[in-house]
């Protein structure tokens, strides 16, 4: 049959919904196996994957790897459905808060028999990371890159206000009382900005305060825990003292564009918007580690993992190709692009000296410091209550004592039905 | 003469008898494309539906069957009755859209008006616009800080507010721009409307003295009541889906966003966020059945108010 007529039949057989193409064509060709590869950055990281796909054929010349992309919007979606029709990708990108469906559900290759086995070493990826995609003792997938948060400032609204720029010494105390000497209202400028967003803001002064979101085994919610209350209280004292805009502002105008333009003075940020803030022009800004609470420094770490899909026809070589990708060959060809920091020890250097005109260096310090993203089993049952509470409390539509409590047991009983 | 008419008629039915399985089985062949079409993607999917309500699913498609369950779900829940009042009121509220549509053809549909074709694209433009961009245009027009609606105001002397972020405000903002949203395509059915009125009937009304208010409310509008009929059905079902305006306006940590959910945006937070796709659909067979509901009632009202010429 000529080449068309194939095409044609491929063609008709995805639009049937049957996507068995690939696989068949990897098998037909005499012990070479093609693997799919899905991931969601085409813009800042396709060419890393492209690259890091190539070098792996070169060492192994037996499987070719086609990188499949899908927009971070349809990414979820379309997994799940190829997923529970058994046609996702044999090694994907995944994230902390889709994890625990993903791993609990059946979804997921364990690797931590493969680990052991070909004995790569863990140790060389921070703990936290290894942790957030570990699943009832069993590991899922190697860290890929990670993402802490730090304190952004603007130094142009601090030397106005003659106030001192934020360092590593700084604690609660001295930010809400600088962040009120910032603050012009009448402007339209404030000290910081409070939003009811949880990697970015209200998750790492839970933890500073000591307190938790969801406990270690997952059956707990830690929104009535007194600690986590406090956490909480930091943002919404900041609104009252005006020294952050009001919820409702932060709706209309995202904090992240307040801060572009000049009107924050401080906002607290992933490693990932870097490179945004590094292309606003007229933005004289700079980062600090954050604050440290009552309790201890902390930093919410999130990164992705290469993960295998449970029902792959290829097993054995889709290990070969995450262990690949959790080498320190391929964590370089990440580093060299810039766009994240890869999780492999040692080579978040290149990153931080991508953009010299930012300190950089302390979302890699803070590694020390960094608490896992919350998530457990099923974190979307319970993260859309969570967010339409602390932004109700945030808003101040209700108490946020009263509220957190509402909302754990809203998330208690959802934990429940894990 | 009526003689001449039955055996011409009765003439004609001959031939027509024999061709009637013919003609039988080429309407059917004709519409069976639609029909169809119309069972796989729109019936089926129905059937479907109401199957999946009684089952729970995990997010990798096993379902379980549980009979009631959802559905008592449904009826215990606080937010869903809170979503079904906020997408009442949303239907109540974008009918207003009505009035203001009538307006607007029978303006554009005033003798001697001059770029009627310009106004005419004017009025239609939100029509065809892309949801999104509406949206993000209107969130523009709505901020509290920089908006052009707060600076309108401030020119007053009135201090606007985050119109879209407040819990209060926000549904009614929304409310504005589906209105503005569907004025045009109402127009133009009302347009079509008027110019089946005969001009005859208003001439005879100005000969008996009617003055023009008199003879909208005597002529127009008993005239136009089936375009009007038409148009609130229609009206009242696309209120009752409401979702893309305030999915597209109003973004996640908006202290507005709990309280204002309708129906059709939980229905997509349980199903496709959480997972709940039974019980997803749980809520998707009573919105039919409401929507269905108020659609027999409408129809049956209009015996006391559509006028047919």
């Amino acid at each position: 049959m000529s080449r068309k007529v194939w095409a044609l039949l491929c063609a008709g057989a995805i639009v049937a919904g049957a996507a068995a193409c690939s696989s068949s064509e990897g098998e037909s060709a005499g012990g070479k196996v093609t693997l799919t590869y899905g991931y969601w950055d085409e813009k800042n990281q396709g060419q890393a994957m492209d690259k890091i796909a190539k070098e792996f054929t070169k060492t192994h010349p037996n499987i070719e790897v086609k990188i499949q992309f899908t927009p971070l919007k349809e990414y979820f979606t379309k997994l799940q459905t190829s997923a529970a029709g058994g046609s996702a990708p044999d090694v994907f990108w995944m994230n902390g808060p889709r994890f625990g469906v993903y791993a609990s559900q059946g979804a997921l290759l364990p690797i931590s028999d493969k680990i052991a086995a070909d004995k790569v070493d863990t140790a060389k990826f921070p703990k936290s990371l290894n942790d957030l995609y570990t699943l009832d003792g069993k590991q899922y997938g190697l860290p890929k890159d990670y993402d802490t948060v730090g304190l952004w400032y603007n130094k142009d609204l601090f030397d106005k206000a003659g106030v001192k720029y934020p360092d590593a010494t700084w604690t609660w105390d001295d930010l809400r009382e600088n962040a009120k000497k910032l603050s012009d209202p009448a402007k339209g400028v404030y000290g910081i900005g409070a939003a009811p967003w949880g990697q970015e803001v209200f998750y790492n002064t839970i933890f500073q305060a000591g307190g938790y979101v969801v406990s270690p085994d997952g059956k707990k919610s830690g929104y009535d825990d007194p600690a986590t209350i406090e956490g909480l209280k930091l943002w919404s004292d900041l609104i009252e003292e005006k020294s952050s805009p009001t919820v409702q502002q932060m709706t209309d105008t995202s904090p992240v564009e307040l801060f572009q333009n000049g009107k924050l003075a401080m906002w607290t940020d992933g490693s990932y918007d870097a490179t945004t803030y590094s292309g606003t022009e007229g933005l004289n800004a700079d980062v600090a580690p954050l604050p440290a609470g009552p309790k201890r420094k902390a930093t919410v770490i999130h990164g992705l993992a290469n993960v295998i899909y449970a029902k792959t026809e290829h097993p054995a070589e889709a290990w070969e190709f995450v262990k690949f990708l959790a080498s320190e060959q391929a964590n370089r060809i990440q580093a060299e692009t810039g766009a994240v920091i890869p999780a492999y020890e040692g080579l978040a250097d290149t990153w931080v000296k991508s953009m010299p005109k930012f300190n950089l260096q302390v979302f890699v310090d803070q590694v020390d410091d960094s608490v896992p993203y919350p998530i457990s089993k099923n974190t979307a049952a319970w993260s859309t209550a969570e967010l339409d509470a602390i932004t109700k409390a945030f808003s101040g539509g209700q108490d946020l004592e009263a509220g957190a409590k509402e909302l754990a047991t809203a998330m208690n009983a959802a934990l429940a039905k894990e | 003469m009526e003689g001449a008419v039955a055996r011409a008629a009765a003439a004609r039915a001959e031939p027509r008898r024999r061709l009637r399985d013919q003609e039988w089985f080429w309407g059917y062949a004709m519409i069976a494309p639609l029909v169809l079409g119309l069972g796989v993607f729109y019936l089926w999917p129905v059937v479907q539906s109401v199957y999946y309500s009684f089952t729970e699913w995990t997010l990798f498609g096993d379902s379980t069957w549980v009979g009631l369950a959802n559905y008592r779900e449904l009826f215990t829940g606080p937010e869903n009755a809170k979503a079904l009042k906020n997408t009442f009121v949303y239907a109540v509220w974008s009918l207003a859209g009505i009035p203001l549509s009538i307006l607007v053809a029978a303006l554009l549909n005033a003798r001697g008006l001059r770029l009627v074709s310009f106004y005419r694209t004017i009025y239609f433009l939100p029509v065809v616009t892309m949801p999104a961009a509406v949206a993000l245009i209107w969130r523009w027009l709505y901020n509290g800080d920089y908006g052009l609606i707060n600076y309108l105001l401030s020119l007053v002397g009135v201090q606007g507010k985050s119109w879209i972020a407040e819990p209060s405000t926000a549904l009614y903002a929304v409310v504005v721009v589906g209105i503005w949203m569907s004025v045009g395509y109402n127009a133009v059915i009302f347009m079509a409307g008027l110019q089946g009125i005969p001009r005859h009937l208003y001439e005879a009304a100005s000969i008996d003295g009617a003055g023009p208010v008199r003879q909208f409310f005597r002529i127009t509008l008993p005239l136009l009541s089936p375009s009007i009929f038409f148009v609130s059905v229609l009206t009242v079902i696309g209120g009752l889906q409401m979702f893309d305006l305030i999915y597209l306006m109003f973004g996640k940590a908006n202290p507005a966003y709990a309280d204002n959910k309708t129906v059709v945006l939980l229905f997509f937070n349980k199903a496709f966020e959480e997972g709940a796709k039974g019980y997803g659909a749980a809520m998707a067979v009573v919105l039919m059945l409401i929507t269905l509901v108020l659609t027999v009632v409408q129809f049956r009202m209009q015996k006391k108010w559509v006028h047919y010429a």
